[in-house]
């Protein structure tokens, strides 16, 4: 095995951990904020992958499609929110976990009726189409390196929100002491409704981007969610830094994983996430 | 007579079944201090809470301004301008000191804006020491500083001080009082739940005393000093 075939596998471990992220940080933010556990929140994903794929199509530029997806998505959310969710805040996980888990029934009898059963792709957009050329027989595609970048981008802009703003210290104080918040004169629905569209938007972006690496195609919601769960926990739930890390590390295992023992891929992940939890059963920067 | 600035009419509050406020009538003028007395357990943050929202009263009314506000979110309540420093001080350990001043920093009624955040930190010196502490980091002064200037930096018409120095140090304590006299100079109203009567004598111009859950004395402080026997039979001093 060169080099140049583990950096190709560390780039792609670090891209998709990346993406990971980006939905992860969502469910994260969201369950510290609120306690909401969302199963639904992989949905969110596989409709940007979906929209992409149809808003490509009816528009013909991949681009003009994130662009129309993000409000798209943001709709959903704040729907979702005011119509479900606020509903749930006080109540026991279970409720959550029953109603957001019919919420995936919906999304995916939903997609099945609009888009129907098959698998789509969507093709990566003509300017990114390149490769960068590692050697004589390995390349690295441009695309991907875009993707990191994006996500890159995006991380380092949720943490000067989250740091630097008054929409993040009010997001930091509500986790702590939703009712002191509350008590400041901060309507806290309000803030409750904008966190949650933000973490719908961030993981159907997740999906949109990702749709022309992987195909777009029925349950692909699925697997994402259990990745980010595994994510949340090793992170510490909550912890947006542990998360941070705990989806690089999720990234790299399930890529080296399917490369290196790809009987048993899925192993790895599990098996990087109970050494953590032994070493740190309450996260990685707990 | 002034017209009062929030006004609670018999107002009765659970906790689930247990009765705690049983009809109680209370009022704040503008610019007026008013001391809320009583013994342990007789619904002096429960009546607190009740103006505010925070619990929900079950019957009798709530104004703000002449605003019926009963059974409104406590933000919208609060936004009238009413400033809360609970019992515990509600500071949040993973904000810095900076962050909770600037977090809820906003004008006053008709744009007033005579606290800021250097005004806050002119008043309050240690915490300008200590900006960029977390709040779990503070010793329990320097959270009561900051739960008090965080209230200031709303400009507030009224300020509810609920034990603002209970678990002190001496020392603190005086400091905490002084400043709390200096905020009644600036014509901000004020609530003052506190166990120190004797100072409350001295700093209050109304005194309403709750014995479970009702109000047992209504009145100004020379009523009082000239009947010690009152506070005696409604708070043992
Ligand atoms: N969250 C709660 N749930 C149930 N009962 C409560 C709750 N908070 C207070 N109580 C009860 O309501 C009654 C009034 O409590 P409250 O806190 O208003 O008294 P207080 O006058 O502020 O007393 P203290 O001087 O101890 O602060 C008490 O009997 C108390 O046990
Ligand atoms: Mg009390």
């Amino acid at each position: 095995m060169s080099v140049w075939f583990i950096l190709i596998q560390v780039l792609n471990g670090i891209q998709y951990g990346l993406l990971l992220f980006l939905v992860a940080s969502g469910l994260t933010l969201i369950f510290g904020l609120m306690g909401i556990i969302n199963l639904a929140h992989g949905s969110f994903y596989m409709l940007g992958a979906y929209l992409a794929y149809w808003l490509t199509g009816a528009t013909g530029s991949f681009a003009l499609a994130i662009v129309l997806a993000i409000p798209l998505a943001a709709v959903v959310g704040l729907v979702l929110e005011a119509g479900l969710l606020r509903t749930l805040y006080r109540r026991s996980h279970l409720d959550q976990v029953l109603l957001t888990y019919g919420l995936i029934l919906i999304f995916n009898e939903g997609q099945r009726l609009l888009w129907g059963g098959d698998v789509h792709s969507v093709a990566i957009p003509e300017l990114l189409t390149g490769s960068v050329r590692l050697t004589e027989t390995l390349s690295y595609p441009v695309y991907r390196l875009w993707v990191s970048l994006v996500c890159l981008a995006l991380a380092g802009a949720m943490y000067l929100v989250i740091q630097r703003t008054r929409f993040g210290m009010l997001i930091r104080a509500g986790a702590c002491d939703r009712d002191m918040v509350a008590a400041l004169g901060i309507d806290v629905k309000l803030l409750f409704a904008a966190v949650f569209a933000a973490g719908t938007v961030l993981a159907a972006v997740s999906g949109a981007i990702a749709a022309p690496l992987s195909s777009v195609g029925p349950g692909m919601g699925d697997t994402v969610l259990i990745l980010c769960f595994v994510v949340v926990v090793i992170g510490g739930v909550g912890n947006i830094k542990g998360t941070f890390f705990g989806a690089l590390l999720i990234g790299l295992a399930d890529t080296f994983g399917k490369v290196l023992i790809p009987d048993l891929a899925s192993f790895m992940v599990y098996a990087v996430m109970a050494a953590v939890l032994l070493w740190k059963p309450r996260g990685l920067f707990a | 007579m002034t017209k009062p600035f929030i006004a609670a009419q018999g107002v009765h509050s659970y906790y689930g079944p247990s009765h705690v406020l049983h009809g109680v009538d209370f009022r704040v003028n503008r610019g007026e201090t008013v001391a809320l007395m009583g013994r342990n357990g007789m619904g002096k943050s429960t009546l607190l809470k009740s103006l505010l929202g925070i619990v929900k009263p079950r019957d009798g009314e709530v104004r703000v301004g002449g605003t019926v506000m009963t059974g409104r979110p406590t933000s919208r309540i609060v936004r009238m301008g009413i400033a809360y420093v609970p019992e515990g001080r509600g500071i949040f350990p993973s904000l810095t000191v900076r962050e909770h001043l600037l977090m809820v920093a906003r004008r006053g009624a008709e744009g007033r804006r005579d606290w800021d955040y250097h005004r806050v930190l002119e008043t309050f010196p240690r915490l300008a020491e200590r900006l960029d502490n977390f709040g779990h980091h503070l010793s329990g002064g320097e959270q009561q500083m900051l739960s008090i200037g965080r209230a200031l930096m709303t400009n507030p018409e009224l300020l509810i001080l609920d034990e603002a120095t209970e678990g002190l140090a001496p020392l603190i304590r005086r400091e905490i009082w002084r400043v709390i006299a200096a905020i009644k100079q600036t014509g901000i109203a004020t609530v003052i739940v506190d166990k120190n009567a004797h100072v409350l004598l001295d700093l209050a111009d109304r005194h309403v005393i709750l014995v479970k859950g009702t109000v047992a004395y209504d009145g100004h402080a020379d009523a009082l000093k000239a009947n010690p026997e009152i506070l005696e039979r409604t708070i043992g001093l």
